[in-house]
């Protein structure tokens, strides 16, 4: 079991469960399972963009370029859906989460093939892309108007009291656990982030684990990219500004070191529902939304405190100040 | 019969720097970026005839003036491996203590008081959480971005700070110094705003503390390699501290010149500028990596951002089009020596 769930998802789940029954008892409200489902479908994009992250951390990556991606990404699914009505909706949706991939192929390329570090090119692919929302559309907005009636129905249709993007996400989620921890690749992931060059001398090839990590972050934005469009029925240049660091947040306390190797879908899942039970609560507990960042922020730096003692270990050193500056590095 | 005795002869020679030699120094990323300054300064004065305009170049500087300022901060945040990704969140909390301050009817001098103040506290907060708690400092300020943003934002909600005394925002709005004809239609002291003259006064600073002095060396040494510069003698913790400091003092300081030149302030103040302010440093060629920089290469990435943000707005492109080009400049600059490397165009070094 040990593997399977750690402590400290155990205790990030325990204040959950705690902080969640204080806020039903406060307001029962909250625990309306009409609430719950709202909460899980409104928080679905953030869990499966927070486990792409997840896997790009992992590789000691990082991909700011996400949001933008779901930006564009969200565009040319509503551009198919404007102009080729006809277009099934299995084909509207792969329309998003090629692009998706594509971008985030270039993304890979760039940092696997010319060693340019992620950072850099995702800071700069951020701004390519959300820009070229603008040049493709023309600067015009795709409105609900303009789309199709099953490409908007589609986020909104109930099973068994979930609705699809919770189902998407749970899909997507069984996924990334099989992947993270039953194969090969999915391992290797973890290899390369922890130690590089045990992982090249192991025979596991960098360059290709990158490029799976950003591709997989790329397609999973571009899959969100369609959901956040469909849902909200508007897709224009500045969806999802900034967003990007709320991902990361969401990955930060869930555990996943920025440093690599280290993180868990069950923690990255955690992480992004705390967020996600922040932003709903607060409305509920009738307290002004403009605590919402203020308590993001709070809470992050919370977390960090509490992963870096988790993650602190016996090194040899002769100096105790070293110890410090050798994991200054994220 | 006593001859001094002669040294051993060594097998290495041992230089004191690296030979010069003509293709390193076309291939230095202050060439390439005086280059692409040129090429820009070029084709903007080709496309439209109200570039090269003094008054013209000089309002230009307004734009990026207050972000350029907290880039030399930045700069030297990324060369010892560090990060600030809070800047622009400070810049909001720093320019609400502003607008505050303003209400209670303090002066000028105050006010830019204030906000530096303001700035310098953020900056120690970031700075403890990272040396003293031993942090991760892209994860502490990222914290710290929603943090100070978020206080800005329970403070002010969605209203809106705009009283300021009139000499606050003649500072902020006029030139700083006037445009004077000496008769000769070349020479002239041209009209620079307040904003650029203390980023060019605090360019020559930075440079100088960076490039001449032993602080600047140390700096240069935690960045190549944080543990070993430790084990020199290094106080490594102290000046990172001491780093995210000025970035603050930097940050608070850009906020007093933003208030003064917007005459109001929201919490949405000054948004996403962190990632604007780490292209201009990247662009200016300071390796993300550490221990690869200077402020040479930080001010002619400045102005050529400038220039081709300017130019592109006298042609009516929209503002984030120009992102996408700013964008494609970044990544081209960095991937063209490596593609050029893995082409075989230049021998490995």
């Amino acid at each position: 079991m040990k593997g399977f769930v750690n402590y400290r998802e155990l205790a990030l789940g325990l204040i959950l469960v705690v902080g969640v029954a204080a806020i039903g008892a406060y307001q029962p409200v909250f625990l309306a399972w009409e609430n719950i489902s709202d909460l899980l479908t409104e928080t679905s994009v953030l869990f499966m963009m927070a486990l792409a992250q997840m896997v790009v951390i992992l590789t000691r990556g990082i991909d700011l370029s996400v949001a933008a991606n779901l930006a564009l990404s969200g565009m040319i699914a509503a551009l198919v859906s404007q102009y080729y009505p006809d277009t099934p909706l299995l084909l509207m949706i792969l329309a998003g989460v090629i692009t998706g991939l594509v971008l985030g192929l270039i993304n890979g390329g760039l940092i696997a093939f010319l060693g340019i570090p992620p950072i850099v090119v995702t800071l700069g692919t951020l701004a390519v892309y959300r820009g070229m929302i603008i040049i493709i559309a023309g600067g015009d907005q795709v409105n609900a108007s303009e789309m199709g009636a099953a490409f908007q129905a589609f986020p909104k249709q109930v099973l068994l009291g979930l609705t699809s993007p919770v189902w998407i996400a749970i899909g997507v989620s069984i996924l990334f656990w099989v992947f993270l921890n039953l194969t090969r690749a999915g391992r290797g992931l973890y290899a390369v982030g922890g130690n590089p060059v045990a992982a090249r001398y192991c025979g596991i090839d960098q360059k290709k684990q990158e490029m799976l990590a950003y591709s997989i972050s790329g397609a999973v934005a571009g899959l969100c990219g369609y959901l956040w469009v469909a849902r909200y029925g508007v897709a224009y240049s500045e969806i999802a500004n900034g967003y990007e660091l709320t991902v990361i947040a969401a990955c930060v306390i869930g555990g996943v070191s920025i440093g690599g190797g280290v993180g868990s879908v069950a923690g990255t899942l955690l992480g992004a529902l705390f967020l996600g039970i922040v932003m709903t609560a607060l409305p509920v507990l009738q307290i002004s939304p403009f605590w919402q960042m203020a308590i993001s922020g709070a809470v992050i730096l919370a977390a960090v405190v509490i992963n870096a003692r988790a993650e602190k270990r016996p090194e040899k050193l002769i100096l105790p100040e070293a110890r410090r500056i050798g994991r200054v590095r994220a | 019969m006593n001859a001094p005795m002669q040294p051993p002869e060594s097998r290495y020679a041992v230089l004191d720097a690296a030979p010069r030699r003509a293709r390193d120094i076309l291939l230095r990323w202050e060439v390439i970026l005086v280059i692409l300054l040129v090429a820009t300064i070029v084709v903007n004065t080709i496309v439209s005839p109200y570039f090269l305009d003094v008054f013209n170049l000089a309002d230009a500087t307004f734009n990026f003036s207050e972000k350029a300022i907290i880039a030399l901060g930045m700069a030297l945040l990324i060369l010892v491996r560090q990060i600030d990704l809070s800047v622009a969140a400070i810049v909001a909390l720093a320019a609400m203590g502003i607008g505050y301050a303003a209400e209670a009817g303090f002066g000028p001098a105050g006010l830019f008081a204030t906000g530096i103040g303001i700035g310098i506290l953020c900056g120690v907060f970031n700075g403890f959480l990272v040396t003293y708690a031993g942090l991760p400092s892209i994860v502490v300020t990222i914290g710290t971005m929603s943090l100070f943003r978020g206080i800005t934002q329970v403070i002010l909600g969605d209203q809106a700070k705009t009283k300021y005394p009139a000499e606050f925002l003649e500072l902020g709005q006029s030139y700083f110094i006037k445009m004077k004809e000496s008769g000769v239609s070349w020479l002239f002291i041209p009209p620079i705003p307040l904003s650029f003259l203390i980023f060019l006064v605090l360019t020559a600073i930075f440079g100088i503390v960076l490039h001449k002095t032993a602080t600047g060396r140390k700096l240069f040494a935690i960045g190549s390699n944080p543990v070993a510069a430790r084990f020199s003698g290094i106080a490594v913790d102290r000046l990172t501290f001491l780093l995210f400091v000025v970035s603050g003092m930097l940050c608070g300081l850009a906020a007093a010149l933003l208030t003064a030149r917007l005459g109001s302030m929201r919490s949405n103040i000054a948004i996403g500028w962190e990632l604007d302010i780490v292209t201009m440093v990247i662009l200016g060629g300071v390796s993300i990596a550490g221990g690869v920089g200077s402020i040479l290469g930080v001010f002619l990435a400045v102005l050529t951002l400038g220039l081709v943000t300017f130019g592109m707005s006298l042609n009516n492109i929209p503002g984030q089009v120009v992102s996408v080009y700013i964008g494609l400049l970044l990544i081209a600059v960095i991937a063209i020596p490596r593609i050029a490397d893995k082409l075989g165009l230049r021998t490995g070094r």
